[in-house]
């Protein structure tokens, strides 16, 4: 598997740490609902086909990467930085 | 039997090797099949389940008979197929699954029963009784089963694994893979071409055609030339293609030092993992068998391999040949022996419009019936359009027609498409992104139609559209009528590597396994070492035919990596013993050891255990006495494996603010605070100190088992929730060199060493110093609860610092200690570590939730969840045994009185030592509702260690409660 670091270009699996579903992204308010949190922190959808998640490009530039992936195909749809996102604060 | 003057052999190179203790010879570019059929040796192996005499069916890596143990220094390789080895001076090999010897082999008996051996004899016969199956029947089937097989030690050679990129990676070199090749190597693509054999050229080395009117491999002789002159080409023999992975990732297995005598400065084999941006497929296709009662004899062979051991090795495979086919290809085969003189006594195809006009007899409507010999042929019975036949014959060729070579495009779930026209499997295009299969690996089996699909598939793999001219090639059409096995009597082999025949899949079938997976698993078809690439097809269209559902409708099994066995060790190469993680070592490793240090592992670090003394017998009395030492006068540590982030920006603070429970935005230059990192969900992630060493700089350290994780997460926080922040950080962790100074004459060693003296640095300072001239860090920070420094210098100084340091401590009654004395001073202080902060434990849990600030940060919303705090928590504890009984650490806590029963468990314990501080055991614990219950006591019990031991529950904090040492 090869995934397109958008700083270091097309790399290896071995050098990216897999973490899980795009929900990190969406941390809630400190004072949101519980169920906000449920949300972000353990309810997850498992789709067969397109799927976004978290990649951290550890031993290259330590980037987190955005990954746009299929679960059925295997196929990567894209690669993002997570701080070059629209609304990155 | 050699033939003059043919082959591709190196007639002027004798070889000589030894084949089952006896020498013969053979020439340089033979392989071990070839050279044995030169010299008469039609016998090589036995067959798996029957044991049955066997000679060469194919002439490829798909072998499934001539498997062998290759002996070489210190080395036997179970089931080499001798149709790859190459031979050289020295090789000895040895047949296997015989005893006690390839003729008479003892095991054959299985042969004869036979009758009650058949498909799903295991499953039937070894269900009951139920306890003879451990100590009666297990024992007894391993020692029967397998093949060859392996020296009972560990495989000390040299494996290599390598990684190559490419534009195109052209997977064989046949016609298709030559002309796809030189089509992207002209036109500038940087190309891999890789080919299993030793040579390339494919087919073209088999058979005698001709390309632009002249010998092919004249063709294939100035091609391979060209490719050879061309710097974006990497021409890769002894390599074959293994399997396809995700995003143009395939793998590959080179035989690098197998086909020489042995070398110890060369690998076996080299694993490659060969990144594409294209690939084509021009893998070929395989000539299949055709099954008939005793199909299996040596003697018997694929026409294929009779026309490669002719054309390529010069060897007639007998001498006294016929053919049974069902295809026109089989012709061309009958021609070329008669050529080289070898006589073919006949023909038999089973087709009954074929031509019968060729050089020698030829029967239509033939099918064979029968056949004699038991460690060779000697003759063939059957039936032709003119009645029953017998013929005399020592060597018969099969051809039930070709299966493209697409394993490769189906290693993704794929699923080929059946031809009927060819009755045979092709790939479905697609099916592996990026990947192209051309040439007879599709179906098409001209030379004219292979040399012009390498080349468009090459063009449109790349884009380009520059002209290549087409060699002129043959272009004969293929016909064939199916024909997969002879309807009769005995058995017909389909599986030849596994013993599995006509019959078995019938009787599949008939016992209710008639889907095409369930008869794979019950007949064992296909799970052989050549995974079914001889009889795969075959098997599923008897399978087809007993279950009345047409070839397509049955399917295939799936196909999976890898291609051919791969050995474990090409697979790991590298990765043994020291090979198996990178290690790191601290600038004081050598001075450690210097002083017979045992190093003990923290991760990928090395750090030294204790530091014996002469006279001291037991790791525990030098433990002790590093700790008295450090209590009484100074020890050194070096602490370097800890995490040192170095922080910077306007919003340095800000962000420490959000990563830390605590406010490190109020913390003053010059100072340094305890952090604790919470993960999002609650539970404690880390614990470090962090030091402000100006107003936009911070270091903050992390323990040495969660540096890297720490580093992600920080890296996370950051380009998740606040990218925009003016802030940089990076691990300096190997870029200083740190030291641990504690005790009371911690002050008095640092003053003897520091260029100044140290003015008023208080507990929990920070500053900038210098050690002859050099700069250098200072922290008055402490894990021992004693008044502690750690002084940091760039990584080039540390050794010398460390052995000035000892020097200098030893003056004053102090010393170095190791990794057991510093545990034994943090639990005598109740400070934690990762056995405490293990993943399972809230900041409420360590005592720490005070420590849970009013802003906002990761973690403190998850911690305030219901079920995260309270008094049903496990709850840090100390605990001293109220004997003198030694306690361990994973013990499990229970009320005394209470059954011990998981229902009852109260907690356990984390942390244990034997303290000379308190001369006694200390464990620290989690217990619930624990803080409230100090003074209580509780029993331990350690099932492991056989320990039950009542302790009192206590302050985890055993030693200096009020700090008066550790701000002394």
């Amino acid at each position: 598997m090869r995934l397109n670091c958008p700083l270091c270009g097309p790399r290896d699996r071995r050098e990216f740490y897999y973490v899980g579903s795009e929900d990190y992204l969406n941390r809630p308010a400190p004072d949101a609902r519980a169920d906000a949190w449920d949300d972000m922190l353990y309810l997850r959808t498992n789709p067969a086909g397109e799927t976004k998640d978290l990649w951290y490009h550890e031993t290259g530039c330590g980037s987190w990467l955005l990954v746009t992936r299929s679960t059925t195909t295997h196929e990567i749809l894209s690669t993002e930085r997570i701080a070059d996102r629209k609304g990155a604060k | 039997m050699r033939l003059p003057d043919k082959g591709l052999i190196d007639r002027s190179k004798p070889v000589t090797f030894r084949f089952d203790g006896k020498a013969y010879s053979g020439f340089a570019g033979d392989t071990l099949a070839s050279a044995l059929l030169a010299n008469g040796v039609k016998l090589m192996g036995r067959s798996f389940k029957y044991h049955r005499p066997r000679g060469v069916l194919t002439a490829g890596s798909e072998e499934p008979n001539a498997l062998v143990e290759v002996l070489d220094e210190g080395q036997q390789t179970p089931n080499t197929r001798a149709t790859t080895q190459e031979i050289f001076d020295g090789l000895a090999a040895k047949s296997q699954n015989r005893w006690p010897s390839l003729r008479w082999d003892a095991m054959a008996i299985n042969d004869l029963a036979a009758p009650f051996l058949g498909a799903g004899f295991y499953y039937k016969t070894f269900m009951w009784p139920r306890a003879f199956w451990e100590g009666l029947y297990e024992p007894i089937i391993r020692r029967a089963a397998g093949l060859g097989k392996l020296l009972p030690k560990n495989d000390e050679a040299t494996y290599e694994k390598a990684f190559a990129f490419c534009d195109l990676l052209v997977i064989g070199s046949g016609p298709t893979g030559l002309m796809a090749a030189l089509t992207a190597a002209r036109s500038g693509a940087s190309v891999i071409l890789a080919e299993e054999d030793h040579l390339m050229g494919g087919r073209l080395l088999a058979d005698d055609q001709k390309i632009n009117a002249a010998p092919a491999m004249d063709w294939v002789v100035a091609t391979l030339a060209e490719l050879q002159s061309l710097s974006n080409v990497r021409l890769m023999t002894r390599t074959t293609v293994i399997g396809a992975y995700d995003q143009g990732t395939f793998g590959a297995l080179e035989r690098v030092g197998l086909h020489v005598p042995h070398r110890p400065d060369l690998p076996r084999e080299c694993f490659w993992r060969i990144a594409a941006g294209q690939a084509i497929l021009a893998s070929g296709a395989l000539e299949r068998p055709i099954a008939f009662q005793n199909n299996d004899r040596p003697g018997i062979l694929l026409a294929s391999a009779a026309q490669t051991y002719l054309n390529r090795y010069g060897v007639a495979a007998g001498t006294r040949v016929t053919l049974f086919a069902n295809n026109d290809n089989a012709r061309r085969v009958a021609r070329q022996l008669l050529a080289a003189g070898v006589k073919v006594a006949a023909i038999l195809d089973s087709r009954p419009d074929a031509s019968a006009l060729e050089d020698c007899p030829v029967y239509l409507n033939a099918a064979i019936t029968g056949t004699k010999g038991r460690l060779g042929l000697t003759s063939i019975t059957g039936h032709h359009a003119d009645g029953d036949f017998q013929i005399e014959t020592d060597c018969l060729l099969m051809s039930g027609g070709w299966n493209p070579l697409l394993h490769l495009t189906c290693h993704q779930n794929g699923r080929p498409i059946w031809r009927d026209d060819i009755a045979a499997f092709v790939p479905k295009p697609g099916m592996i992104p990026g990947l192209t299969a051309a040439g007879a690996a599709t179906g098409q089996f001209s030379t004219a139609a292979c040399l012009a699909a390498g080349r468009d598939a090459a063009q449109t793999a790349l884009g380009k559209t520059a002209e290549m001219a087409l060699p002129q090639a043959e272009d004969t059409p293929y016909t064939l009528t199916a024909l997969w096995n002879v309807p009769g009597k005995g058995r017909a082999w389909l599986d030849f590597a596994n013993d599995v025949t006509v019959k078995d899949v019938q009787l599949s079938v008939q016992e209710g396994f008639s889907s095409v997976e369930h008869m794979k698993r019950y007949t064992t078809q296909g799970m052989a070492p050549d995974q079914g690439k001889n009889s795969s097809v075959g098997a599923l269209a008897v399978l087809a035919d007993a279950t009345g559902r047409g070839i397509p409708e049955t399917g295939t099994t799936t196909f999976r990596p890898p291609y051919v066995p791969v050995s474990i060790a090409a697979l790991g190469a590298g990765a043994r013993g020291h090979g198996f993680a990178p290690q790191r070592f601290l600038t004081s490793d050598q001075a450690s050891r210097d002083r017979g240090a045992p190093m003990i592992e923290a991760g990928l670090w090395y750090r030294p255990s204790y530091f014996p003394k002469p006279g001291e017998k037991t790791w525990r009395e030098a433990c002790d006495r590093e700790v008295n030492m450090v209590r009484a006068a100074v020890g050194i540590a070096d602490v370097s494996t800890l995490g040192k982030i170095d922080i910077q920006g306007t919003d340095a603070a800000r962000f420490l603010d959000l990563v830390y429970t605590g406010t490190f935005s109020t913390l003053p230059v010059g100072r340094v605070r305890y952090g604790l990192m919470l993960r999002e969900d609650g539970f404690v992630m880390d614990d470090g100190t962090t030091a402000r060493l100006g107003e936009n700089h911070y270091l903050m350290t992390t323990t040495t088992a969660a540096a890297g994780q720490v580093m992600r997460h920080l890296d996370f926080v950051h380009q998740a929730y606040c990218p925009a922040y003016d802030l940089r950080f990076i691990s300096v962790t190997e870029s200083w060199a740190q030291f641990a100074v504690a005790g009371p004459k911690a002050r008095a060693l640092l003053n003897s060493i520091l260029d100044a003296p140290l003015a008023d640095f208080s507990f929990m300072s920070c500053g900038v110093a210098a050690v002859k001239g050099v700069t250098a860090r200072l922290f008055r920070i402490s894990f021992s609860g004693e008044e502690g420094y750690e002084i940091a210098v760039p990584t080039s100084y540390g050794e010398s610092l460390f052995r000035d340091l000892l020097a200098r401590a030893e003056t004053l009654g102090g010393g170095p200690y190791g990794m057991e004395a510093l545990n034994v001073l943090r639990i005598e202080k109740g400070l934690i570590t990762h056995a405490e902060i293990h993943g399972r434990v809230t900041a409420f849990d360590i005592g720490a939730q005070k420590m849970i600030g009013k802003k906002d940060c990761i973690g403190k919303a998850s911690s305030q969840r219901p079920g995260l705090f309270g008094p049903e928590r496990e709850q840090l504890v100390g605990l001293r045994p109220v004997s003198d009984k030694q306690i361990g650490a994973g013990a499990h806590l229970f009320n005394p009185g209470d059954a011990v029963i998981r229902a009852n468990d109260q907690g356990y314990v984390t942390s244990v030592c034997y303290s000379p501080t308190l001369r006694g055991y200390l464990g620290l614990a989690f217990l619930k509702d624990g803080r409230a219950r100090h003074g209580q006591r509780i029993r331990l019990v350690d099932h492991m260690r056989e320990n039950d031991v009542i302790c009192e529950i206590c302050d985890p904090v055993f030693h200096d409660a009020e700090g008066a040492k550790l701000r002394a």
